[in-house]
């Protein structure tokens, strides 16, 4: 059951290794380079590749970040699901070291890479990603000391995302709440799929090791206490924490109780399946006349109540790849033909609840098309908006108590968003 | 943050190692500093700088950690070139495993465990015990894991120096992340041993529960993962293990959520209350679930592992279907895991919104897409027979929808197939009678042969209740020769079952034609056997034509990809690792072939094995391997158990031909030059038994003739000469065809040696006997007896290939095979364009039946093998083939494959195997018939010997 991966890769975009660490001695770089090389060559799109491959006694996994591939080999049955989601906080550390993740800054901190290669990873076992603490023992090159380095003690401890000694003048921790609404439409304007993905987003910044109790409008802890509920309580169906929440506790009785990571992280996600009604409808009425032109009509509806305001709309229309000369009548905001993505850009920077907007646009086709051509790709109408002080659950954060030795009082500021997520409606 | 390594990487391109050499040895320790820097950046793209190891190794003794490390990595690649110098660091390594920096003592272990020198392994010892009981837990954690390196390098050095016990007290160390990596080491200890090393008593499952609460991520990925071998003695520890492991469920770690799903659907097993089942799996259907937001790639892994879930317990995710509906942007790859799920997961219940997915889907660009999208109607059809009307009325619609010719290609194949498929299931034309007339009309569209082939086959087999069947054919038919041999083959047996339905002029002209076209004016054996078959039958006896042509058609149903249950739970057990992703067990894709000599040095070559010069005996090395998809298997031949006659107590004098009653001329004396070089052979006269002299031996067959290959080591104290060497009677009669050549050997010396056997020249009465006998004399030492074993496959000629020819000319006998296909036979041919690939040779099938049949069944022996796995057909066929056992013919049985193989022994005794199992599965069941059936216990360990891998 156990395994491990032999070695890990960083390649560039033509799949030429930029830096390898070998964990086991038992893969060749050259013959990982040569396989991978053929594989991308092979493909052409990478993208569509499936990132799990055999290949002669060797399994290779990988990912792609900007122009950086990812990549383990392994000859062993290793668990899968923890080396891809390995790799990819391994792209989360280079990122917190070089800010950006790129061909260019692997070669140019090649040292720091080998340095972090070695602890993130032992004989091709995950070991240790967080990144804010990794960079309390390995540092680049302008912050490096002469100083010799120790393991930070939060490297083996419990609490293995933040250090002890952490001290700010003023201590303040920001919740963001933001839920991003995900939504497919099908063509017959049914609602096949919606969701909620909502996430609580934490910046920390506290002295100390605080002891942190956030309460939320959850209705089964609510019921739990015999409380009568003012206002609504909400069923949050599958929660997921990050790992300094403490897992059995919110088991047993549904409090959630954590040390936080100093810095921004995500303390927890949800989801909620009940269908919602979509915040904000689209209609689009596309009729070609084949080989002379085509009228798109778009209706755009809020569907939020009316305190609510919508910001940063944006509705994208896919049109034909053919079309030219568009003219175009929005009844609100402004919308221009963006020829790059094949699609008619309709934004809108304020949208008030309970209104409609129309745009209509016409296209010139031209009058002669390709008899073989493949068919165009059948885009959706893809929408982004924000609504501000606003989510879609109706969560609140009841209380959010921080206890640390000293005694200090911390300010906690709480927002709420809700914004488009996967947000698609297909046309007929 | 952004460094300036880049600068290292440029090069004064003249005399750059020279220049390197003088700047490593330079006094000024930045200068120094540098210059590694620059080594480690030629490593890095790839420039072999190994000779600089000297002047790296004097870079180590640094108070720098930065310089430090460099130098480290620098070691890990390139000690194994230069082991000899890799001594020079042995001191340092030592030294910094007491340093009193803690990041120091664990660098030097970690680096010291990844540098596979044995000399530097030897010296890894001292250090790796005191880093274990080390104050700091990141010392002991990478001291845990260490154990686990040394083990891969040198395993009974593990065992010796008790490093076993000290990494299980480790298991009960106060720091969680010790623990865990305490934990992974042993499992990984555990998979590579046969015994019991690692086992979780409910005291330690305790243990481990506690810690998997505090230690970090990928620590309780290894916890989980070891866990999930050990079952729960009752149903109420089950249900302990399980709600600890709830919790696990909410983490954000993908990998975690995993391992605990696996672990809780391990534990259900034993759990009866059915209450408890159901609120568990309501437990874990939204962690899965959110588990579809996560990066593509582990939505793949994912999707993978919720397609054998819902194998096993479908009820998780039965109103989950929506989301895994395709969402624009998913990758290709998780698009195709998608609609596996929705075919899955659909039921009547749903199939109307499915099918809506699906249609939307068949309209997309991606052509494999869209084929599969269709497919997945059809198949939907065949599940959900109540839905079969509306399925096939969505593939209708689609053809009429005429997107464009590329996608139109893609749905009629899809659909005539899936036609086809449900006719032969429900055997009810008229449900779906118009739709044959649509079909008809596009039919100019039908490019691809396997969707022509379907088509034809519908024609054939309602050619009675299609008014125009026999125009449709002609039209079919003008291209006779053009066609792919599919097509040919199906439209001979549509125009007989024409023929047969409807003897009317017309068809009678179409099958002379097709008759003649298909002896007369084509290569293809196949299609020239089966017209030939079909002719004489017509021409001999039309009412047994009927019985064979429109026999009764197997029943076929929809298997929607269903795994084999005993394979399901494997997998099970297996939930986010590999082996769930590509859905076959561990040991299909697992080598255990140790690789780990091969370096960067042997890239080029890199499978590179020395080449033993007896291809016929299994040698140790691992083959190279050429497809991508076969598994390659290491012909490990283990050394059988030495087994050695008790050495007379006292030294008896020239006993040789007394003993084993022959005259003295077969003993002949050594002293010519012998091999030196081969794969190892097993050890028959251990050294601690000959005095010193070892001996091992095996017989081996090359270029068609019989050797026995020896091997002696002279592990004494003189030189030993004159070697002899002398066989006992046997049941083969096996004996020595020349003389033995052994030079003398001096002390420590070895020689090999290839000494031609021959055949029936003393046989030993009564059943056969794998036993051969053996003495050895030299003019040392009293005589030497040992007891080796005769492997029946290096008998195997190389014309045991039973050539279809030969066979040909007995016609009589195809009678007989005719019969047989009636009955037997129809059943690859009728399925054949449906399930893809199956070798049908109809002469090929009929030989192998006729031969088979022709022995009686008291010749056939039969015997299993639980042990023996089969990881693919083709390896079998390859592995066997090397022996002289020859691949026939091959067919499906239910979800077994059978395959047959021929193989034939001296005196021309033909043997006929036939091999049963389940690909990837253990178990094997090997029948073989025989003139000489006596023979098949050696015979059948043969097979082991040659299956075993």
């Amino acid at each position: 059951m156990a395994g491990a991966a032999s070695a890990l890769f960083l390649l560039d975009i033509k799949g030429r290794v930029l830096v390898w660490r070998d964990y086991r001695g038992d893969v060749s770089a050259a013959q990982a380079e040569r396989f991978f090389t053929k594989l991308i060559e092979k493909e052409g799109d990478p993208q569509s590749q499936d990132p799990v491959v055999y290949d002669n006694g060797v399994t290779y996994m990988f990912v792609q970040h900007s122009n950086v591939y990812l990549m383990t080999a392994t000859r062993q049955n290793c668990n899968a699901a923890s080396i891809l989601f390995f790799l990819h906080r391994v792209v989360d550390v280079f990122k917190h070291y070089f800010e950006e993740l790129e061909e260019e800054s692997l070669r140019d901190n090649f040292v720091v890479v080998y340095e972090l290669l070695d602890e993130i990873m032992d004989f091709g076992y995950p070991q240790y990603t967080e990144a804010k603490i990794l960079s309390e023992f390995i540092k680049t090159d302008a912050y490096r000391m002469e100083v010799t380095q120790r393991p930070p003690m939060a490297v083996t401890n419990a609490v293995s995302w933040r250090s002890e000694g952490i001290n700010y003048k003023k201590n303040e921790v920001f919740l963001d709440v933001v839920e991003s609404v995900n939504i497919l439409v099908n063509s017959n304007g049914q609602i096949i799929r919606s969701d909620v993905v909502g996430a609580l987003k934490m910046r920390t910044y506290l002295s100390g090791m605080p002891e942190c109790k956030l309460g939320l409008n959850d209705r089964v802890l609510l019921e739990a206490q015999g409380r009568v509920t003012k206002g609504k309580a909400i069923d949050l169906e599958d929660i997921k924490f990050h790992q300094c929440v403490r897992l059995a506790r919110f088991e047993n009785d549904r409090t959630i109780s954590f040390i936080p990571p100093d810095g921004s992280f995500d303390l927890m996600t949800y989801r909620l399946s009940t269908q919602v009604k979509p915040l904000i409808w689209v209609e689009a009425q596309v009729e070609k006349h084949s080989r002379s032109r085509v009228e798109i009509m778009v209706k755009a509806r809020s569907q939020y109540k009316e305190r609510s305001t919508a910001t940063n709309v944006e509705i994208a229309v896919p049109v034909p790849t053919d079309a030219s000369s568009p003219n175009i009548r929005a009844s609100m905001g402004s919308a221009a033909y963006a020829p790059e993505n094949d699609a008619l850009m309709w934004k809108i920077r304020s949208f008030p609840g309970g209104k409609e907007y129309m745009l209509r646009a016409e296209f010139t086709l031209p009058s002669i098309t390709d008899e073989e051509a493949t068919p165009e790709r059948k885009a959706p109408i893809r929408v982004k908006f924000e609504i501000p002080y606003f989510t879609v659950s109706g969560i609140q954060v009841r209380y959010l108590k921080i206890i640390e030795k000293s005694g200090y009082q911390a300010l906690p500021w709480v927002r709420y968003i809700t914004m488009a997520g996967e947000y698609e409606l297909r046309l007929i | 943050m952004s460094g300036h390594d880049s600068k290292y990487f440029s090069t004064t391109k003249k005399g750059e190692i020279p220049e390197l050499k003088e700047e490593l040895n330079s006094q000024h320790r930045d200068k120094r500093k540098d210059a590694v820097k620059k080594v480690i950046a030629a490593m890095t793209v790839g420039k072999d700088v190994s000779s600089l190891f000297t002047d790296v190794v004097n870079c180590m003794q640094t108070e720098n950690l930065e310089l430090k490390k460099l130098v480290y990595l620098y070691l890990i690649n390139y000690a194994k070139s230069q082991p000899d110098l890799a001594i020079l660091a042995v001191n340092t390594f030592v030294k910094d495993s007491q340093d009193p920096n803690p990041l120091i003592r664990a660098l030097a272990v970690r680096t010291m465990g990844c540098i596979r020198v044995d000399k530097i392994t030897e010296y890894l010892c001292d250090p790796l015990q005191r880093c274990l009981k080390d104050d700091d837990p990141y010392v002991r954690k990478t001291a845990a894991v260490c154990v686990a390196k040394l083990y891969d390098i040198n395993a009974e050095l593990v065992e010796d120096r008790g490093f076993l016990e000290s990494l299980k007290d480790l298991i009960s160390d106060n720091n969680p992340m010790v623990v865990a990596n305490a934990v992974a080491a042993l499992a990984e200890i555990q998979e590579h041993s046969s015994r019991p090393i690692f086992e979780i008593t409910s005291h330690t499952l305790s243990k481990l529960l506690t810690a998997l609460n505090e230690c970090t991520e990928w620590g309780q990925v290894f916890i989980l993962d070891a866990l999930s071998r050990c079952k729960a003695a009752d149903a109420r520890e089950a249900e302990n293990i399980v709600e600890r492991i709830t919790p696990r469920l909410q983490h954000a770690n993908c990998a975690v959520v995993l391992s605990a799903v696996k672990m809780i659907l391990l534990q259900m097993e034993l759990i009866s209350s059915t209450d408890v089942v159901r609120n568990l799996c309501k437990k874990m259907a939204p962690p899965l679930v959110t588990l579809l937001s996560a990066e593509p790639e582990i939505q793949y892994v994912a999707l993978r592992n919720i397609n054998l879930i819902v194998q096993k317990r479908p009820t998780i995710l039965a109103h989950e279907i929506k989301v895994f509906f395709c969402k624009y942007n998913d990758p290709i790859y998780v698009k195709m895991e998608k609609l596996e799920i929705m075919i899955k997961l659909a039921s009547d219940r749903n199939i109307d919104q499915v099918l809506l997915e699906f249609k939307e889907y068949a309209t997309e660009v991606d052509v494999d897409f869209v084929r599969r999208a269709v497919r997945a109607i059809g198949r939907c059809a065949i599940k959900l027979d109540r839905a079969a009307e509306r399925c096939i009325s969505v593939l209708l619609e689609l053809i009429k929808i005429k997107v464009n010719y590329v996608v139109q290609e893609a749905i009629i194949k899809p659909l005539v197939c899936t036609l086809k498929a449900l006719l032969m299931i429900y055997y009810d034309l008229p449900r779906y009678e118009s739709i044959i007339a649509t079909l008809c009309e596009s039919l100019d569209t039908l490019d691809e042969p396997e969707a022509k082939a379907s088509m034809i086959w519908i024609i054939g087999e309602y050619a009675e209740r299609i008014d125009n069947a026999d125009e449709l054919l002609e039209s079919f038919l003008e291209s006779f020769p053009e066609e792919p041999p599919q097509v040919q083959l199906q439209l001979l047996t549509a125009t007989v079952k024409l023929f047969l339905k409807k003897p009317t002029e017309g068809p009678q002209q179409m099958i002379q034609v097709v008759l003649n076209n298909a002896t007369v004016e084509t290569d293809n054996p196949d299609l020239r056997d089966r017209a030939y078959i079909y002719w004489r039958l017509l021409s001999t006896d039309p009412e047994a034509a009927k019985d064979v042509v429109l026999a009764e058609k197997p029943v076929i149903s929809d298997d929607s990809n269903q795994l084999d249950p005993s394979l399901l739970d494997e997998l099970l057990a297996n939930i986010a690792t590999l082996s769930s992703v590509y859905h076959k067990p561990p040991d299909a894709f697992v080598t255990r072939a140790k690789t780990a000599s091969q370096r960067t040095e042997d890239d080029d070559y890199p499978d590179g094995n020395e080449k033993g010069y007896s291809a016929n005996v299994g040698d140790g090395g691992a083959s190279p391997s050429t497809s991508s998809s076969s598994v390659p298997y290491t012909a490990a031949r283990q050394p059988s158990p030495a087994q050695v006659m008790p050495a007379p107590a006292s030294p008896v004098p020239d006993l040789l031909g007394d003993l084993i009653g022959l005259d003295n001329n077969a003993i002949v004396p050594a002293d010519q030059p012998a091999m030196p070089s081969g794969p190892p052979l097993p050890i028959l006269l251990p050294a601690s038994t000959g005095q010193g002299l070892q001996i091992s031996a095996q017989l081996a067959r090359q270029d068609g003739q019989i050797f026995y290959s020896l091997m002696f080591e002279n592990n004494s104290q003189i030189t030993l000469d004159g070697f002899m060497i002398q066989f006992n009677k046997n049941s083969f009669g096996l004996a020595a065809a020349g003389p033995l050549q052994v030079p003398p050997l001096a002390p420590g010396a070895a020689a090999r040696t290839l000494l031609p056997m021959v055949l029936f020249q003393n046989m030993s009465p009564g059943p056969p006997s794998s036993l051969l006998q053996v003495a050895v004399k030299n003019n040392q030492q009293p005589v030497w007896y040992f007891n080796d074993k005769i492997l029946l496959h290096v008998f195997f000629s190389e014309d045991g290939r039973m050539e279809r020819t030969s066979f040909l000319e007995v016609r009589s006998l195809f009678h007989i095979a005719l019969v047989y296909c009636g009955t037997e036979l129809s059943k690859p041919y009728i399925m054949k364009d449906h399930t893809a690939e199956r070798s049908s040779s109809m002469s090929i099938w009929s030989v192998m039946f006729v031969t088979w049949r022709s022995l009686p069944d008291s010749n056939e022996v039969l015997k299993e093998f639980p042990g023996i796995m089969v990881g693919s057909a083709e390896t079998t066929m390859d592995r066997l083939a090397a022996s002289n056992v020859f691949f026939i013919a091959k067919r499906k049985h239910a979800n077994q494959d059978v395959l047959y193989f021929s193989a034939k022994i001296p005196r021309g005794i033909p043997l006929l195997i036939e091999l049963t199992t389940v690909i990837g599965n253990p178990g094997l069941k090997c029948a073989t018939k025989t003139p000489n059936p006596e023979l098949a216990p050696l015979f059948f360990e043969a097979i082991e010997t040659l299956l075993k891998i």
